[in-house]
């Protein structure tokens, strides 16, 4: 039903388009236009679709819980609990539908009666309201039409509404993200102290696991301390960032001022697939290929080497990341003019000597932006070490050893069956708010490192 | 005396041919200006005395072209002492993103030709005197170079080509992106310069070659039409289209 109102609405924007342009042709005979005549199509396309699809949306946002209020109406003087009422009124639409299964009784039976009367009252409202908001906005837009009234102006306004909306629908998006971590993390940390999870060393939520009622306050404070996961992670990323940082600046440098236009139009490309291999194929290749390989290896030197070791999750991080670097390094120094490169061999400095004492300077600040972008990349990287690095949130510097990330953890967490509500659960959105402010911290420094650069040369 | 003898020089850039048998004797300590309509080749032959043509992957030059009997278009050549002995200031002021201290300094540094520090800071302050450019910079020597006005920002260039005591100074159209008092300062700069320095200069400003050059190349479609003392070329120039080009008639 709802669809097809939809569609009828849409094909009716589309033809009061082609409508208004041609009404716009005929205007055109007798008198001079105020816009060119696709904007009379548009013009009469946004009369016809902007009205109803909001009221539409409007009115299914709502419905459903008139219709609600209206059935519970008929429980208020039973005194039951807002879950009660919540289970009534689920039954009853179940009933409704047809896929009730258990005992219904005859109160029941009456409710999804009028549930289905409510229904269709709603649903015949719903269109004949529709259509009459659609004849009355079509007339009032053809009206104007017909006068010929000034037509870009509404058409740009009406643009830049729809713009807007949609900006605004992304960021809203974004704050409810954020807030709903946040409420999850403060409910966290009224059963955990917030000290001890940010100065706590030993993680092991499954401690707290208790089969019924409140785990033991003096349990909890020992179990939520995420200084091994924030370790973990930093360590991981600094592996990671010993690979990529080297490897992605010398090719970087590679790129832009040593390689012919014929290698760089095929390795660039090249090395940016890297960045398109999705992460669970690192993972896998770092749990399966290059974590025993380091073993075997450590074994031979006679090292003791866990078969999930920081090194290999952090050292194929590192693979991944280095596109990040090398393709954004090798943009900023492309960029920075020829004219300073010309003034240098000029000097009778050599290709290296320029690279070292012009370029490279001149782009450092765009290269650190991207080398700050590709630490908040390996931060808030999660696949490759759940796979390759173990679970287990050892406090440990040895990069021979198995530690744990805050993201892994969170996959911990939240794997399998969780119960809302346990400081379990909790914990990992207070993880995840942590993750959440390191990142962002990192990318605001990344940014405005970038914007610096970018002011020097215009 | 020669200081640069150019003979029979062609230049192409893939297949299109943009120098056409050049043939030019640069005298030494003096300005030899080089006019010509844009496109003309005046700028790719200046080019080919430092060598800049290398940077550019397609261009190929063919001829002999001898400085101090030296031949520049060998294979040989080692091209880092060339441009020790060639220096060159561009259309558009390029210093470094650095402080006008480190601009000055590059050249010497990259040549290693200071011992000390005081050594250093001796080539500096000479350097910006004879660029005229000291009196306005002495007090801010650690500021960033790009900060400078246009004017000053092309004598930092200057200051820079001189500092490693070249032979010869390139320059190409030094003055078309500054005002006329700046260009003015630069003109009287080229003067004084021309007491130690061969210049050769690249200009499409044709009363700017008669003020500051005493010899005056006309280029027109790669070939290089006429060549004689300043004064002949502006006032009784032997070519009728070199005529054309001084009085106006095209170009």
């Amino acid at each position: 039903m709802n669809l097809i109102l939809v569609t009828f609405i849409i094909l009716l924007a589309f033809t009061s388009y082609y409508f208004g342009r041609k009404k716009a042709l005929v205007i055109q005979s007798s008198q001079r236009l105020t816009a060119l005549p696709k904007f009379y199509g548009y013009y009469l396309a946004a009369w016809c679709a902007a009205p109803a699809l909001i009221i539409f949306a409007l009115w299914s946002v709502f419905e459903p819980s008139i219709v609600k209020t209206f059935i519970l109406q008929d429980y208020t003087d039973q005194n039951l609990t807002k879950n009660e009422l919540q289970l009534i009124y689920t039954k009853v639409k179940a009933l409704a539908a047809g896929t009730y299964t258990g005992n219904i009784t005859n109160f029941l039976d009456e409710s999804a009666n009028k549930y289905i009367q409510l229904k269709g009252i709603a649903n015949s409202a719903k269109v004949a309201i529709i259509l009459a908001i659609l004849i009355f906005s079509l007339s009032f837009a053809y009206r104007s039409v017909q006068k010929n009234d000034r037509m870009r102006e509404p058409v740009e306004i009406f643009l830049k509404w729809v713009l807007f909306v949609a900006s605004l629908g992304a960021v809203l998006v974004t704050i409810g993200i954020v807030f709903s971590l946040l409420f999850e993390a403060i409910r966290f940390f009224q059963a955990v102290k917030i000290f001890d999870f940010i100065f706590g060393t030993h993680w092991y939520p499954a401690k707290t696991f208790v089969r019924d009622g409140q785990p033991d306050p003096e349990l909890m404070k020992d179990a939520f301390g995420a200084v091994p996961l924030f370790a973990g992670t930093f360590f991981i990323a600094f592996i990671a960032m010993c690979v990529a940082i080297p490897i992605g600046l010398l090719s970087g440098i590679y790129l832009s001022e040593y390689a012919g236009r014929g290698v760089r139009k095929y390795a660039k490309p090249i090395i940016e697939i890297l960045a398109g291999i999705p992460t669970v194929v690192y993972g896998f290749f770092a749990a399966l290929t290059v974590g025993p390989f380091v073993k075997e290896i450590g074994n031979a030197m006679g090292l003791e080497v866990s078969a999930e070791s920081a090194l290999a999750a952090g050292a194929v991080m590192g693979v991944m990341i280095i596109p990040f670097i090398s393709s954004l390094s090798d943009d900023v120094m492309t960029a920075v003019p020829q004219n300073l490169r010309d003034g240098s061999y000029a000097m009778g400095a050599t290709k290296s000597e320029t690279v070292k004492k012009v370029i490279f300077p001149a782009a450092l600040p765009g290269i650190v932006g991207s080398i700050l972008l590709a630490v908040s990349r390996a931060v808030g990287e999660t696949m490759i070490v759940v796979m390759a690095s173990g679970l287990a949130a050892n406090l440990t510097m040895n990069p021979l050893e198995s530690t744990s990330t805050i993201t892994a953890q969170i996959v911990v967490i939240l794997i399998g069956d969780q119960q809302f509500g346990d400081p379990k659960t909790q914990s990992a959105f207070a993880l995840g708010i942590s993750l959440f402010i390191v990142t962002l911290f990192l990318n605001v420094i990344a940014l405005s490192v970038v914007k610096k650069y970018r002011e020097k040369y215009e | 005396m020669s200081k640069i003898k150019a003979e029979n020089v062609n230049v192409y850039y893939g297949s299109k041919q943009a120098l056409f048998d050049v043939s030019i004797d640069i005298a030494e300590k003096e300005v030899t200006a080089l006019i010509g309509p844009s496109g003309c080749g005046k700028s790719t032959f200046l080019r080919c005395l430092n060598r800049m043509n290398d940077v550019i992957d397609i261009c190929r030059v063919e001829g002999s072209i001898k400085m101090d009997n030296l031949e520049l278009n060998s294979r040989k050549l080692d091209v880092v002492r060339l441009r020790e002995n060639v220096g060159m200031v561009f259309q558009k002021p390029n210093p470094f993103p650095k402080t006008i201290y480190e601009n000055v300094a590059y050249g010497p540094t990259i040549h290693g030709i200071a011992q000390s520090k005081e050594e250093m800071d001796q080539i500096v302050e000479t350097s910006l005197k004879k660029a005229a450019l000291w009196n306005e910079v002495k007090d801010r020597l650690d500021e960033i170079g790009t900060g400078l006005s246009g004017g000053q920002q092309q004598r930092l260039c200057i200051a820079r080509a001189i500092s490693v005591s070249p032979e010869v100074i390139l320059m190409d159209e030094p003055c078309s992106a500054l005002d006329p008092i700046a260009t003015a300062q630069i003109e009287e700069l080229i003067d004084d310069l021309k007491k130690e320095v061969t210049i050769v200069i690249v200009t499409h400003s044709m009363s700017q070659a008669a003020r500051v050059s005493q010899k005056t190349g006309f280029f027109h479609l790669g070939k290089l039409i006429e060549f004689g003392p300043t004064d002949k070329i502006f006032k009784n120039p032997d070519n009728q289209q070199t005529q054309d080009y001084i009085t106006g008639r095209f170009g």
